[in-house]
């Protein structure tokens, strides 16, 4: 592959990405785009990143070789890139430090975040309290009953939840309404949106951020094992935690990656969230990529066990990688991801996100066919603790 | 001339100021939006804006987020609002028609076959709410063709080289959003319109219309003073709702009435 350099200077990834949003959000993201190209090419600013991601994340996370589990299978050896370590449980917080500080060198005073299953929400509250700056966190009604814990954790931390009651209630539609929020309040307010999703420039800066998982694991992985993994896989909701590890590998041709969306029931279901497997290119939120959408371009609802893998499109550098054929797009179902989680637990010690959960599933299905000497990277992108209530519903236990 | 241009000319020509209503198509029944069409012409309309419900309307405030709503439950796609313009055409050809909306059912449809099939109905414009000029070169150059006008939005945060660069892609009419926020939620302020509109003067020879925030007579004299058309959404769209599907036709007439009187006066 040639020297990858994209998005172009007005966010386009090939046919996808770019600026498709009301005249009203333009010039925000005009003064976005400046402040995020300045601050980049900061020394200061990006030290002070750097910083915040050693003291305050716990960065650099560990790569963990899980040799017993690896041996049980009998083939590639699986290692795991420990995001679920981090402070807050999750990748979300490398991007939403990044973005906070970005804020702040804004002078915005008042952060808004949307959240699906809460974590990017308990992330953003989690820097808003750390900088001493408001925050108002946006979340679908159903997502609100189904993760209550982190409604609680938002809460405590002093973010305000506000509940969404339009279209389906989840994801997308608290991304309508952080956007209506932006709009309305686009002089002291920060949006910090926690996907590589969105208009330009939030799916490159939020690429940006979480590239620090993948710069990582080049330095790791010769540390390990003397060379860079076979594959590198990831879950792919909106895809953050993928491109945050895939990023570094996109030149390196010898790096398969692998991104691992949600197959819900069954891609033949219908009840699913695989925008790249099965959806279509299309314009929402800001952005072209792949959606799950009708004959008449309305949105579908989508379906997964994982809560921060519900959502019908995905980030535009995954679809251009998609079309390129630099990575691979597959699906994992509902049932299979279950069982790799609990499989993690059992031979590992290690309690996975649902979605991490996911990568984990693909991972374990193509080992046993790899010979031994293999290397899989799996980016464990978050913890599970989060999901207790979720499992245990699954598994008709009363918590 | 485009249908558009040739109203304003004659409105200009009359020394009157242009009304402009929007309901969304298939709001709150498919069967009411025909007769709310010829309504709104019959109380004194100019132009008639025609929402495509979308079920990710982002620009739009709770009211017409709800319209939108209550289309896609009676399963309105672009398709069949191109169909309502069909039927509307049977009996008025000349008021002009914009199709306003998203993107992402056009692309769904296809650009070039919506920009044909919406020419052969007898649409004059559209707006394409998260359409830029420059993120839409193939759509707007289709539109130029078929003698459909692009109509794109400003704001008070479009700064002067951002309003040039629009008002170069526009035709039709410029849509000035007159507030920071979504559609009919708060009010519109004429004062700090009145402010803006030499830059937008400056910038284009358009006609230049008026919306989000413009509720009821008083606040559509003001706006007329200093636009050319005043363009009233959400506050329609509320009176659809409360009143029903057998009412509505009635109340929006009685609502657009004292407006349409107010630009005369």
């Amino acid at each position: 592959m040639q020297m990858y350099d994209l998005p172009d200077p007005r966010g386009h990834f090939g046919p996808y990405g770019g600026v498709f949003v009301a005249e009203t959000l333009r010039h925000a993201l005009d003064e976005l785009r400046e402040a995020y190209d300045r601050c980049r090419r900061d020394p200061a600013f990006m030290a002070e990143f750097h910083y915040e991601l050693k003291h305050y994340v716990g960065r650099p996370s560990p790569v963990y070789h899980a040799k017993r589990w690896s041996a049980m299978l009998g083939g590639a050896q699986i290692y795991l890139k420990r995001e679920d370590l981090n402070h807050t449980g999750a990748h979300k917080i490398n991007n939403t430090i990044g973005q906070a500080l970005l804020a702040r060198h804004m002078g915005k005073k008042r952060i808004i975040a949307e959240t699906g299953a809460g974590m990017h929400g308990v992330a953003s509250a989690t820097v808003a309290a750390r900088f001493g700056m408001k925050c108002v966190v946006y979340m679908g009604s159903e997502d609100i009953h189904r993760q209550a814990q982190n409604v609680y954790r938002m809460r405590l931390l002093g973010a305000e939840v506000v509940a969404v009651e339009s279209g389906s209630k989840t994801l997308k539609d608290a991304l309508n309404e952080a956007m209506r929020d932006w709009v309305t309040n686009v002089e002291d307010t920060y949006y910090i949106i926690g996907t590589v999703a969105g208009p330009h420039p939030y799916p490159m800066m939020v690429r940006d951020f979480q590239s620090v998982i993948g710069e990582e694991c080049k330095v790791q992985m010769p540390e390990m094992i003397g060379r860079q993994p076979d594959a590198v896989i990831a879950c792919v909701g909106g895809g953050s935690n993928a491109m945050g590890i895939f990023y570094p590998y996109i030149g390196d041709a010898s790096v398969r990656l692998i991104g691992v969306e949600a197959a819900g029931e069954g891609l033949a279901s219908g009840k699913h969230a695989a925008s790249l497997s099965a959806g279509t290119p299309g314009v929402l939120h800001g952005n072209r990529t792949y959606l799950l959408q009708d004959a008449n371009g309305q949105i579908t609802e989508t379906h997964s066990v994982s809560a921060g893998l519900d959502y019908p499109g995905v980030g535009p550098e995954h679809a251009w990688l998609k079309d390129q054929k630099r990575a691979e797009y597959v699906a994992i179902t509902d049932d299979e991801a279950l069982k790799a989680f609990s499989d993690l637990c059992h031979y590992e010690g290690i309690i996975p996100a649902l979605e991490s959960a996911h990568a984990v599933a693909y991972a374990v299905k193509i080992a046993p066919s790899m010979a031994k000497d293999k290397a899989l990277l799996v980016n464990l992108s978050g913890r599970g603790d989060k999901d207790m209530q979720t499992v245990a519903d699954r598994m008709g236990i009363k918590l | 001339m485009s249908r558009i241009a040739g109203r304003f000319a004659d409105l200009k020509a009359a020394g009157r100021k242009a009304l402009i209503p929007y309901i969304t198509a298939g709001d709150p029944l498919k069967a009411s939006t025909v007769p709310l069409l010829h309504g709104m012409v019959e109380a004194g309309s100019d132009i008639l804006e025609i929402g495509v419900p979308f079920s990710d309307p982002m620009a739009d405030g709770p009211a017409i987020q709800r319209s939108s709503e209550r289309a896609l439950k009676n399963g309105i796609g672009l398709s069949d609002v191109l169909k309502l313009v069909v039927e509307f055409r049977k009996r008025d050809s000349k008021t002009p028609i914009v199709l306003m909306g998203y993107a992402n059912p056009i692309e769904a449809m296809g650009v070039g076959r919506f920009v044909a099939a919406a020419g052969a109905a007898g649409v004059d414009g559209a707006i394409v709410v998260d359409y830029p000029p420059e993120e839409c070169g193939p759509f707007s150059d289709l539109c130029a063709k078929a003698n459909i006008d692009c109509i794109f939005l400003l704001a008070p945060t479009s700064t002067d080289a951002r309003i040039r660069e629009v008002a170069r892609a526009g035709t039709g009419y410029l849509y000035y959003v007159s507030l920071k926020g979504v559609t009919g939620v708060k009010s519109a302020d004429a004062a700090e319109i009145a402010a803006q509109m030499p830059r937008l003067r400056a910038a284009s020879k358009l006609p230049i219309g008026v919306g989000f925030g413009i509720k009821d007579a008083e606040s559509a004299r003001a706006i007329s003073k200093i636009a050319d058309a005043v363009i009233i959404g959400s506050r329609i769209v509320q009176e659809i709702e409360s009143a029903g599907p057998e009412h509505a036709v009635a109340r929006v007439k009685a609502l657009l009435g004292p407006i349409r009187k107010a630009l005369d006066s």
